[in-house]
């Protein structure tokens, strides 16, 4: 193989486990906190049309970014008031807000399917990316991609170095003894929420603007779902979220290369294989019981009533 | 409690300003006034009691002071000045602190971050830790603060939210049902770091319901029944019996007992019964043997969590046993088969958690009634033969004093005793040969736990085998013939009731007992 | 009273929908009138209405058996693919016979496609503890790509200029229309008996009260005796198995041949439909007509109106909506008046 073509490939990837990567960190926080939101898929979509249309109009990857990640946040707002104060079950509210957030994006994209814009152009840093083979791989990625990084970091020393993170960690766990010392559970289960919201509009603003700089209806194809699937693979962990974001990226980018090297696969197959990845490692780390319990949040799914306590 | 107790009571009763003062405390839920007008006056130093029933109202009120709850009416007066206790770190500043009857403790951290989410200051971890040493060492409550609390035995659980408070220091010290987790040794402990602290000034309110523990510890006591005050006393001058007066209004009622059968068939076997647990928070069942004859009742004593669960669960079947006869009912190999299994061989089984096990939320009482006994000819191709199923269920309200609108109700309408009553009588109007009860009477008021304690008396007269697993003392050595003891999955070996007394089971119940696992309070 | 909020759900969503129109420029009226009277104005119309509800109230029937014991099956999109492809190869392949033995293969083909489908998470959920949500919703995508595969491969119709279809199906491999000048076809027959079906199953049946008791508290199922484990085979294997029928309704009937797409999504609107029917095989026949009609509604705006088809997932989405935000105030009121006993517990 052509080291050029490892490079590429290599290259994709990082860039296709980029929206897994803020949608996965934004639903891992949410789940920390107890909640389980599966409007992902929904979010990332309305994102991915807000910050495509804002791009189409403004030019502004800024103000794309922003209108995205807002729009993302409205969204998870809808499922927050119906799970935290209408108390409504979250695996249906989020399931409704998929649904809705599937079709009201696609309502929004009417005027703008299949157009293209320019994309989101590479850093360029002076000395370091023109390294031969380093520059490319390491160092010349959109922004939005350093930006993920930033991100993970951030999520990491938030959760294990702050105050603000235990108490996360520990309403998650037991959302009854943190309201008895004095917490507010369902405010903290509504920033959890909100900032899930937001990473899941900002990977799909990724997707529309900088990835495939072009709409398509139902564009993220899946990807909410799979991210769903990503926090429960890295077991609750961030940096895990990670390396399995880049390892499904990676089954998606094979698929086109495999081809290449003269194995006659049809695509479906290839396409299935991210989905039958995500089950192969459900299916592994499900069958321990002792790692769920350690490392899952006691009371993920389970809606909180104040009063009963 | 000596006489240098009762200088030390009366010098702070006598003239200093309360610590606490509570006036006209009142608390109305949609269904029930949990506190109905209440006072009550804590001085600096006091341990004072806060007695009465299970349902009584002094969680409540706890909370109120604590700032989890709002009262509806009333007045909080901390050392003299009037103010609303708006939440908990609120109280928390003011130097209240409270240990709660269930723990909130957060299993997946360790001890020194469960101790740093309860304190409102930033302590950086290694301070924090040192301190946490020096804090419980001082008590007598030693602690490791780097553990993880699921490791850790409910004893030493206790000890963090215990040490949790202590190390803010405070000025008042709440204890909601402290010692239902002890065995009577750690409670003696226990008593000696609350009088120290009492002898530093903090003031404590201990709440139970426990008659001789608040004798032998509390200053003083106010006692509430139904949310009202029914009165003031000083415990060490009062009898169990004129105590109990106050906190049910009448004596506390006896059952009649008949002399025991000694002769009838074994209808409970459990052999040589080994069973590692199945997670990390479980107790492994080591070498259990036990019988149970028809015409008695077995009790087995024991702090919840040393095994009660796994052997319960070991002889109804929501636990199959590795050789099917490590468990015989009524003479037949059980230990492979499931619940349903077993009840057609004449078991019943009262469980300890009423909603959600032995009752289903959200089911009115005839769809209840339909849960354990549809066996009795009520299934008929596969459909449920409503008609008979309503005819059992109301036979069932009826006989068992079960205080509801109708089996159309929802079985949440109904109050714990109620609850307890309908389950009971579900069961034992099942004429089972064999019936295990775990915690037959918990939280639930004094008439009904009457009520329930009589009908295992006559199921027992009829030549039921019956097997007890409670944590009240009182209550094993008033009904049961036989008692055993479980501790860390170990069982003693069988006494006879009026063989041996309270002193001798609370040694056994912390595993000192002969061929039991020898354990040291640590 | 649990049956009000369906209504003020569907009212809730019908102003709403009010509301959209005149955002967009429509006169609400007549926008209306297109979108949810015009579709079903005539003979012909109500026949599609029922033809778009059969599978929604099939499939959600089955579905319903599974959400009363918390067992959510959201796999119901691929077990229906399943099912149309097994039972479209049956057709494919006997393409040429005349046999009357050709229809009920394929229905049995069916059967066993959406059951084999739904089988696989029920076992890895069983055996691995693997959470059926993820696994069911990652086998809606692998299903819907093996359809793809076969009918751009295989199963492509040598004579279709290309196109990816298979062969159009034979007489004998088409379900008989039942009323002249309408579509509504013998599949629908099916539909109307699972309602009745399903409603002996889940309110009169043992395994119903079974299911019930291990969806409202699993301790209880435990304690009773009841086995979790054959409660998830049954209630995901019913999902399937409806879901099965339906896939092969729709290819026998309406679609008469197999295409890379099968079902406009109605594996994920019967779960809204099982849901605001309250898991009632009543209102899931109540709520699988309204859908029915928001799909109309769709296909009516897009053509009248100038609407875009995706107003659809809006509608069904806000209906769901409505329906969780109403549920909460009929539990608000019944929660204040109960309850006496949980305060007992507790303090």
């Amino acid at each position: 193989m052509n080291p050029d073509t490892l490079i590429n490939i290599l290259v994709a990837t990082i860039a296709a486990g980029t929206p897994l990567v803020y949608a996965a960190l934004g639903e891992l926080i949410v789940e920390k906190s107890g909640v389980l939101n599966l409007g992902v898929e929904g979010m990332m979509l309305v994102g991915a049309i807000s910050g495509f249309i804002t791009m189409a109009k403004t030019g502004s990857l800024l103000l794309a970014v922003s209108c995205g990640m807002l729009a993302g946040a409205l969204m998870s707002l809808a499922f927050a008031v119906l799970t935290l104060t209408l108390m409504a079950n979250q695996v249906a509210s989020g399931l409704a807000l998929t649904i809705f957030g599937t079709g009201l994006s696609a309502f929004m994209g009417i005027d703008y399917t299949s157009v293209a814009l320019g994309g989101v152009s590479k850093v360029d840093i002076p000395v370091l990316s023109h390294i031969p083979i380093l520059g490319r791989l390491v160092f010349s990625y959109d922004i939005l991609v350093y930006f993920s990084l930033v991100l993970l970091v951030c999520v990491i020393w938030f959760l294990y170095k702050t105050r603000a993170g235990l108490i996360l960690k520990a309403i998650g766990e037991s959302p009854k003894s943190g309201h008895a010392l004095g917490f507010s559970v369902i405010g903290i289960r509504y920033l959890a929420v909100l900032f899930g919201g937001a990473m899941a509009g900002l990977g799909g603003v990724y997707l529309s603007v900088a990835y495939t700089p072009m709409w398509v209806e139902g564009m993220v194809a899946g990807r909410g779902w799979v991210a769903l699937a990503l926090v429960v693979f890295a077991t609750w962990r961030p940096a895990r979220v990670l390396v399995g974001a880049y390892l499904f990226g990676g089954v998606t980018i094979a698929q086109f290369h495999i081809q290449g090297f003269g194995i006659e696969i049809p695509s479906q197959i290839l396409s299935m294989l991210p989905y039958l990845a995500t089950i192969l490692v459900l299916v592994f780390i499900s069958r321990d019981k002792n790692l769920i319990r350690l490392n899952s949040p006691a009371s993920l799914g389970i809606t909180f009533h104040p009063e009963n306590n | 409690m000596d006489s240098n107790d009762l200088k030390v009571n009366n010098s702070t009763l006598a003239g200093a300003a309360p610590r606490l003062e509570l006036r006209d405390m009142t608390k109305i839920y949609p269904s029930v006034i949990a506190n109905d007008s209440i006072d009550l006056k804590v001085a600096p130093g006091e341990i004072h009691a806060v007695l009465g029933e299970n349902g009584a109202g002094k969680s409540t009120l706890m909370k109120a002071i604590y700032g989890v709850v709002k009262p509806d009416r009333g007045e909080i007066l901390w050392e003299g000045k009037q103010l609303d206790i708006i939440n908990p770190a609120y109280a928390r500043k003011l130097g209240i602190g409270m240990v709660f009857q269930h723990f909130s403790l957060f299993e997946t951290l360790t001890v020194a971050e469960n101790i740093s989410l309860a304190m409102d200051n930033k302590n950086d971890m290694e301070t924090l830790c040192e301190e946490i040493i020096t804090v419980s060492e001082k008590y007598g409550l030693p602690l490791d603060p780097k553990r993880m609390v699921h490791s850790l035995p409910v004893g030493l659980r206790q000890r963090v939210e215990i040490v949790r408070c202590l190390i803010q220091k405070p000025k008042l010290l709440i204890m909601d049902e402290p010692t239902s987790v002890l065995t009577p040794q750690a409670v003696r402990k226990m008593f000696e770091t609350l009088r120290k602290l009492s002898q530093e000034g903090c003031s404590i309110l201990y709440i139970s319901h426990k008659l001789d523990e608040i004798q032998e510890l509390c200053h003083t006591a106010t006692i509430i029944r139904a949310g009202k005050v029914t009165g003031y006393a000083f415990p060490a001058n009062e009898t169990s019996a004129s105590l109990a007066r106050m906190m049910i209004g009448k004596e506390l009622p006896v059952c009649t007992q008949d002399n025991p059968d000694l002769d009838g068939k074994n209808r409970l076997e459990v052999r040589c019964l080994c069973k590692t647990k199945s997670d990390q928070f479980g107790t492994n069942l080591n070498d259990i043997s036990f019988t149970v004859r028809s015409g008695e009742i077995l009790g087995i004593a024991g702090i919840s969590g040393n095994g009660q669960r796994e052997l319960t669960n070991a002889v109804v079947g929501e636990w199959l046993t590795p050789k099917p006869d490590d468990i015989l009912i009524c003479g037949k190999p059980a230990g492979h088969l499931d619940p349903g299994q077993r009840r057609k061989l004449g078991l019943g089984f009262v469980p300890e958690d009423r909603l959600g096990r032995g009752a289903v939320p959200g089911m009115n009482l005839m769809y209840n009634y339909l849960l354990t006994t549809h066996h009795h000819n009520l299934i008929k191709g596969g459909l449920i033969c409503f008609k008979k199923a309503a005819r059992f269920a109301k036979e069932c309200v009826s006989s068992f004093d079960v205080k509801c609108g109708g089996i159309e109700d929802q079985i949440t309408s109904l109050s714990g005793g109620n609850i307890q009553k309908f389950i009971t009588g579900r069961e034992i109007l099942q004429n089972p040969d064999l019936i295990v009860m775990s915690q037959p009477t918990w939280g639930v008021d004094v008439g009904a736990a009457n009520v329930i304690r009589q009908s295992i008396i006559d199921l027992r007269n009829k030549g039921t085998a019956v097997m007890v697993i409670s944590e009240e003392l009182d209550e094993l050595f008033e009904i049961c013939d036989r008692l055993m003891v479980i501790a860390k999955g170990h069982l003693s070996p069988s006494l006879n009731v009026c063989d041996t007394t309270k002193e001798e089971i609370g040694i056994w119940m912390s595993g000192m007992f002969p061929g039991g696992p020898v354990e040291s309070m640590n | 009273m649990r049956y009000f909020s369906p209504l003020i759900a569907a009212l809730l969503m019908l102003l709403s929908g009010l509301l959209i129109f005149t955002v967009l420029g429509k006169n609400p009226g007549i926008a209306f009138h297109a979108f949810f009277i015009e579709p079903i104005n005539d003979f012909y119309g109500l026949g599609e209405l029922i033809i778009k509800a059969s599978p929604l109230m099939l499939i959600g029937v089955g579905l319903a058996i599974g959400f009363k014991a918390n067992i959510w099956n959201i796999g119901a999109e691929g077990q229906l693919a399943m099912g149309a492809v097994f039972g479209g190869g049956i057709a494919i392949y006997f393409n040429e016979s005349t046999s009357v033995f050709i229809l009920p293969a394929m229905f049995a083909g069916g059967i066993i496609g959406g059951m084999f489908w739904a089988s696989i998470p029920a076992f890895l959920k069983t055996r691995f503890n693997a959470n059926e949500i993820l696994v069911s919703l990652m086998l809606n995508y692998v299903a819907i790509l093996i359809l793809s595969l076969l009918v751009h491969g295989p199963w492509k119709d040598p004579h279709g200029y290309g196109f990816p279809q298979s062969v159009l199906f034979s007489e004998s491999a088409l379900l008989p229309v039942l009323i002249e000048g309408t579509r509504l076809h013998a599949g629908v027959i099916i539909s109307f008996a699972a309602i009745g079906v399903g409603w002996i199953f889940l309110l009169k049946s043992f395994i119903g009260y079974q299911l019930q008791v291990s969806g409202l508290a699993i301790n209880a199922a435990a304690y009773a005796g009841f086995n979790y484990k054959k409660m998830i085979w049954i209630g995901l294997l019913a999902g399937g198995l409806t879901s099965g029928i339906a896939g092969v309704s729709e290819i026998a009937g309406p679609i008469g041949q197999l295409l890379p797409s099968v079902s406009p999504g109605y594996g994920f609107a019967a779960i809204i439909v099982a849901y605001v029917g309250r898991l009632h095989p009543g209102g899931i026949f109540l709520s699988s007509l309204l859908m029915a009609l928001l799909y109309l509604g769709g296909e009516s705006g897009q053509m009248n109106l100038d609407l875009p088809s995706a107003v659809t997932g809006v509608f069904q989405g806000m209906l769901l909506f409505y329906l969780l935000a109403a549920d909460f105030l009929i539990n608000f009121r019944i929660r204040l008046k109960s309850n006496p006993s949980l305060k007992g517990i507790n303090s």
